[in-house]
């Protein structure tokens, strides 16, 4: 892995009053991103007014395409053209995107998309909030595949977990997600911008071999392959079809086995290298209360009221979302009475819980269909309920 | 002795896949032909090889991507289009083409053939015109000619198809022609000419489907197709675009209806941009 410092000419160092939509784009600025092409969606549509304000100083391209169809084909071309490539969607938008999202992880293609989320399904709920995309960016496209997933709670996490967004989608060549919702994108908080020096950015993993050698899916011994950009006279190619080394179609189960399994292994088998959580009291706690984004700053206010009343409670933020950390929860699981999973959807992450639980202990989940937060109390009735 | 006579290699190889041959598609099919056309107007036009980019979609015309020895790409279907966009943006200096059948560019991605025309973006697109989906077994398509008969207009097609350089015409396209396989060297140096051109071209040709279009229309095989166009095509240079309508069987105009220069969305950008910013704004990539 190559890293460098942050180019300055994207960084806005400096202390900033500014929205989580606002956050995303200084983020991809931050980490290099140069090339956004994006369609228009409430809530999230202050990220590509911000990129498209930004971008013809800091030098790159913006694009409104004609649909989020557009949108992440464009991504995918620019990608391979040699840039970093972003976009912004929310629920209609990203389902949308879901077929190119396949494509970008069939040709192993870095890339980052943020959704604001908002209430669905179908048009829904435009200017309000919700989770409800989390199974979704798991399992949106059609067949197997791994993917990450990242979920900020602040605009300053926007900004922080973009660039991460980026690095990680460079490091293992797929597609990021920084899965937030309307109330954060809305949200103005301080946003704490550092110097460029202080920015790490991962390098994409260039090809330097000779041209004639050069194979799109030869894996290196990390298990990634070397990336090209178009231009340079490898004369390569690459499908959406199953594909061997060369990039080349092989259409048979043998070939298909070897390739999905390594889009899957890639992810997997470095689950621990990429999972980041934040926890609290966890040590000798009866329950825990797991949740992400804006509903663990709602959860925190019931965690608080029941350590109040003397309830060992600890908690889990999920920072990564996918990879999920089915070991910590399994291993956690024999340690609790309970695990209490508050979410705006009804039910999704609670499922991945709850399979890894391995009925070691009660999972509660806490749904809310969207609109507004939890209200704090619902979550510590189910706190209180999941310890008697 | 006689010196061990080396096997001739056609010109055209080092542009192709030749590892991939044979190639999947069919006997008297007029893909491969548009193929040649394409490999000999590169030649011709001693291009950098190493500069060009190929984008395809889906479908028949779709695999052209796969054997050209080019930077090729196989994307989605309907998706070429806004893929190359990306690639362009990102990468200035290299010339994008794309190539793909009538279904995947005018059918499932004609919002992105509207858009780029409108946008001048600058790339080659070659559409190969077969009057229906033939990957998928003969369905009709927005170019089917009406009372043709397709899997799935049983009974002849009743829709009214696209009169594709009208469509591209209209939407802003600044290069469009059109011809059929018949028309070899018409085609290559259509493509030789896009080749120098910076903006929205647009190449349409008519090629004959043995397996399906014809098959289902009794039409014959593919020489009676290029039979067909032999005694229909008429060669109308700057035709009216709105007068270039298919009917089944019927009249071809073939020829080159619009050839203009436009600033392209690069140049309207960096034009734009930097007029509206001044010393504060560096132009993107390559300007003319």
């Amino acid at each position: 892995m190559k890293k460098s410092k942050a180019d300055p000419k994207g960084v806005l160092t400096g202390s900033h009053f500014m929205d989580g939509d606002y956050a995303l784009a200084e983020g991809a600025l931050a980490a290099g991103c140069r090339f956004f092409g994006g369609y228009p969606i409430t809530p999230s549509t202050e990220t590509a007014e911000r990129f498209s304000e930004r971008i013809p100083v800091v030098g790159g391209v913006f694009i409104q395409m004609e649909d989020e169809l557009g949108s992440i084909a464009s991504l995918i071309g620019a990608a391979w053209g040699g840039l970093k490539a972003m976009t912004v969607t929310s629920g209609p938008g990203f389902s949308l995107m879901q077929e190119n999202i396949g494509l970008a992880c069939m040709l192993e293609t870095p890339l980052v998309i943020a959704n604001v989320q908002r209430g669905g399904p179908s048009t829904g709920l435009p200017t309000l909030t919700s989770q409800q995309d989390m199974m979704q960016a798991r399992w949106g496209s059609h067949g197997d595949y791994e993917i990450i997933a990242l979920s900020p709670d602040s605009p300053q996490e926007c900004f922080d977990m973009t660039i991460k967004a980026f690095n990680l989608s460079e490091l293992f060549r797929v597609p990021v997600f920084v899965m937030t919702d309307e109330c954060v994108g809305h949200m103005h908080e301080k946003v704490v911008i550092p110097p460029a020096e202080e920015i790490e950015i991962v390098e994409r993993k260039w090809y330097k071999g000779p041209k004639d050698k050069y194979l799109p899916y030869k894996c290196d011994s990390d298990g990634i392959p070397f990336m090209v950009k178009t231009g340079q006279g490898y004369r390569f190619h690459i499908t959406g079809l199953t594909h061997d080394e060369r990039g080349y179609p092989l259409l048979n189960a043998e070939c298909q086995k070897i390739n999905v399994q390594h889009l899957i292994d890639k992810i997997k088998n470095n689950a621990d290298k990429i999972i980041e959580m934040e926890e609290e009291q966890i040590d000798g706690a009866e329950v825990i209360v797991l949740s992400y984004g804006i509903t663990s700053r709602v959860a925190f206010r019931a965690v608080q009221q029941a350590r109040k009343e003397g309830i060992k409670t600890g908690t889990i933020r999920l920072i990564t979302v996918w990879p999920f950390p089915e070991k910590k929860i399994e291993e956690l699981a024999k340690k609790v009475k309970a695990i209490v999973v508050p979410e705006i959807n009804a039910g999704q992450v609670f499922l991945e819980v709850d399979r890894c639980s391995r009925n070691k202990c009660k999972v509660v989940s806490v749904p809310h269909l969207g609109g507004w937060v939890h209200n704090p109390d619902d979550i510590f009735k189910a706190i209180k309920e999941a310890v008697k | 002795m006689t010196e061990k006579k080396q096997p001739q290699r056609n010109p055209v190889e080092r542009i192709l896949r030749m590892d991939r041959m044979p190639h999947i598609w069919c006997p008297g099919c007029g893909i491969g032909t548009v193929v040649t056309s394409f490999a000999e107007a590169l030649r011709k036009e001693e291009t950098d090889l190493d500069n060009i980019v190929v984008v395809s979609g889906i479908g028949c015309t779709g695999r052209v991507a796969g054997y050209m020895k080019l930077d090729s790409f196989h994307t989605t279907h309907g998706r070429a289009i806004p893929f190359a966009t990306g690639l362009k943006l990102a990468n200035p200096k290299t010339k994008i083409v794309v190539f793909s059948g009538d279904g995947d560019i005018a059918g499932i991605g004609g919002n992105h053939l509207i858009h780029a025309a409108r946008r001048n973006m600058d790339m080659l697109v070659i559409l190969v015109n077969n009057f229906n989906y033939a990957m998928t077994g003969g369905q009709v398509a927005a170019t089917t000619p009406i009372d043709a008969n397709a899997s799935t207009a049983p009974f002849g097609n009743f829709e009214y198809p696209f009169n594709l350089p009208h469509l591209v015409a209209s939407a802003g396209g600044t290069y469009i022609a059109r011809w059929t396989a018949l028309h070899l060297r018409r085609v290559t140096k259509s493509i030789q000419e896009a080749l120098h051109r910076r903006g929205f071209s647009f190449i349409e040709v008519i090629t004959p489907c043995t397996t399906l279009y014809a098959r289902r229309n009794r039409l014959g095989d593919g020489l009676n197709l290029l039979k067909y166009y032999y005694d229909n095509s008429e060669i109308q240079h700057n035709a009216d675009t709105k007068d270039l309508d298919i009917t089944y069987q019927g009249k071809l105009i073939v020829g080159k209806f619009v050839d203009k220069e436009k600033p392209t969305f690069l140049d309207a950008m960096n034009q734009h941009l930097s007029k509206v910013l001044g010393d504060k704004y560096t132009p993107y990539g390559e300007v003319k």
